[in-house]
């Protein structure tokens, strides 16, 4: 187990390198640079700009430019925001709270509604009404969570407090989450329940209810973990746009409407962090994975 | 044998109306005619040609387009006055209603599904020609260059790729819609690559590939001819489930304002619109149209997927049993 923990951590260094080089290089790609935004409204003289740049470290080559940055990264440094000076690691420390409640109580609600009705639906697979809410489920996967956002505000905005206060976000979060998990415990339910050891357990009298929730249960959980890690980004990705219909000042808006005022440190803070969040949510999953089932553990410490 | 079945053949029509519907949008929706006389002349499918010498003329005949309104073309410009100031609800003028500057919304969804099936499409061919180059180098070449393609792949499923379509966004915005698809593309490739990468290696130890091999093929002939037709199955269903995604994603960034730029019209951009226009209570048909667009579109393409999938598990149970 020791031996598994350190491969995977060894493992996640050079994904980490690799991300906060991607996020430098973005940043980099944004045309421009805060500067030149100032230029094109108030139109400072060149050595103001000149000398802005250089106090801010602008004016480096970029491999010494993402140098420092990679050095302070290491100590959870990001430098000051561009545009209100404020420090980057206490804007984020403000945001990532918000992203996080609704985020949480999405996964929540999402799995926690999902079991449930996947394992119905498994049981039930030949009757006639698990087939259609099947085909919904398939119909609401379609469905985009932004769109559900626009509708929930248009016809229940006078319901809710202004904006919708947690609970419209935590429902259009909660929604493609939903389905993607119960079609998951779904689909693991289903070959569980096809297993001989489930015949088995059924040939020894256990009852119904037992064999599928326990027997089965436990292990079509397995996939479904997996696939919570897996899920991450996408929530991560939703909150963007949730947050930008709802106002939430999370982590999602700030990202955005820093690449707007092209303020890098905030923009690579942001990224950097999601990435590390969503990276050690899927090292919690693996652990889990391996801790559950020993089988992954064996296999790959040797 | 591989056949889709029956219910893979209905989505299967129901997605070439949707293209027939995208590629025909000018016959459908313009603000010109199919077929006009003017001035003693007769014309032929201006909506299409839209010639510079007929506008603001008054034709002596002409065979109107079933919903006589372009894309862009506001109330302003064709002169309708009303009580009310747009948005207009649905009758029988505007089947769909209007937007706040009187923009018929039928029109526009018709073009935006040009946009939207358009963007998609490239957006899928650009992923699976990565997707196969890099998981077929990382399953068929293994050792140094899969650790290094595997990691890659690990960044780009770690890292919130929204942050970076919107920094890519921010670069390559044009008029035209071929950056977004190009940073769509470079984003969607990494679901293709994982599933070449697997498949070609669970295919390279398969015996008719060793057989190969110990006769001497070479690699060119043992990729195209033996582990590439293999492995296209599952990747023709991973593609299609994309391209629903991508129609997804491109909306959501249109939405967010950094996709398909206006003017033109796209499904992602008239729910902003919806969004924005909330003051205007009750304007419902704003919001509700625009996502059973998206919707439908995305759920034809993953009903096509489904069937894919079914008639790909069959196949290979068949070819298992006998």
């Amino acid at each position: 187990m020791k031996r598994y923990l350190a491969r995977r951590l060894l493992l996640m260094m050079p994904t980490f390198v690799g991300i906060t080089l991607l996020t430098f290089v973005v940043a980099q790609w944004a045309p421009g640079d805060p500067f030149q935004l100032d230029l094109e409204t108030a139109g400072p003289s060149q050595q103001v700009i000149d000398a802005q740049r250089a106090a801010r470290g602008l004016d480096a080559p970029l491999p010494v430019q993402f140098g420092r940055w990679f050095s302070r990264v290491v100590r959870f440094d990001f430098g000051r925001s561009f545009v209100d000076q404020r420090e980057v690691t206490q804007k984020l420390s403000e945001a990532l709270p918000r992203t996080g409640r609704i985020a949480g109580l999405a996964l929540l609600f999402g799995f926690g509604l999902a079991v449930p009705l996947g394992v119905q639906l498994a049981v039930h697979r030949r009757r006639r009404w698990a087939r259609w809410l099947e085909f919904t489920l398939v119909a609401a996967w379609s469905v985009p969570s932004f769109w559900l956002a626009v509708l929930l505000l248009t016809f229940f905005s006078e319901w809710f407090p202004v904006q919708g206060g947690v609970v419209l976000p935590v429902i259009c979060l909660t929604w493609p989450t939903l389905v993607v998990a119960t079609r998951q415990v779904r689909s693991a339910m289903t070959d569980a329940l096809g297993q001989d050891y489930v015949k088995a357990a059924r040939a020894r009298g256990i009852p119904e209810r037992r064999v599928v929730w326990r027997h089965a249960l436990r292990n079509s959980l397995l996939p479904v973990v997996t696939m919570l890690g897996l899920h991450l980004p996408h929530l991560v990705g939703g909150s963007v746009v949730i947050e930008r219909i709802f106002s939430i000042p999370g982590m999602g808006l700030l990202a955005f409407e820093a690449i707007g005022s092209r303020d890098y440190p905030t923009v690579m803070g942001a990224a950097t962090v999601m990435a590390l969040v969503t990276m050690l949510s899927m090292l919690l999953v693996d652990l889990a994975y391996a801790f559950i089932d020993p089988r992954i553990r064996l296999e790959k410490a040797s | 044998m591989k056949t889709l079945d029956r219910r893979g053949r209905a989505w299967l029509m129901v997605l070439a109306v949707l293209v027939a519907v995208a590629l025909g949008a000018d016959l459908l929706a313009s603000d010109l005619p199919l077929l006009a006389r003017v001035d003693g002349k007769t014309w032929v499918l201006p909506c299409v040609t839209r010639p510079a010498q007929l506008i603001g003329k008054t034709p002596d005949w002409a065979l109107r387009t079933p919903i006589p309104f372009g894309p862009l073309q506001t109330v302003a410009s064709t002169g309708e006055v009303r009580e009310l100031p747009p948005p207009w609800a649905p009758d029988e003028a505007h089947w769909l209603g209007t937007d706040e500057l009187g923009r018929d919304v039928a029109a526009r969804l018709i073009h935006g599904a040009r946009v939207s099936l358009f963007v998609a499409f490239f957006t899928m061919l650009i992923a699976l020609a990565v997707g196969l180059l890099v998981g077929g180098a990382s399953g068929y070449l293994g050792g140094f260059t899969d650790a290094v393609l595997s990691r890659v792949l690990e960044v780009m499923q770690t890292f919130p790729l929204v942050f970076f379509l919107i920094a890519l966004m921010a670069v390559l915005r044009t008029q035209s819609l071929w950056p977004l698809v190009i940073a769509l593309g470079l984003t969607r490739w990494t679901e293709v690559a994982r599933l070449v990468r697997a498949e070609v290696l669970s295919l390279s130890t398969r015996e008719f590939v060793l057989a190969a091999r110990a006769l001497g093929a070479s690699p060119a002939r043992i990729i195209g001819r033996h582990l590439l037709p293999n492995a296209l199955g599952p990747v023709l269903v991973v593609t299609t489930f994309g391209v629903g995604s991508a129609i997804l994603l491109e909306t959501a960034l249109s939405f967010l304002g950094i996709g398909v730029a206006p003017p033109t019209a796209s499904w992602g951009e008239l729910l902003t619109e919806a969004h924005r226009t909330l003051q205007y209570p009750g304007a419902w048909w704003l919001a509700v149209f625009p996502g059973l667009a998206i919707a439908g579109t995305v759920l034809t393409v993953n009903g096509l997927g489904e069937a894919l999938r079914r008639t790909l598990h069959t196949s290979r149970r068949e070819a298992a049993n006998g």
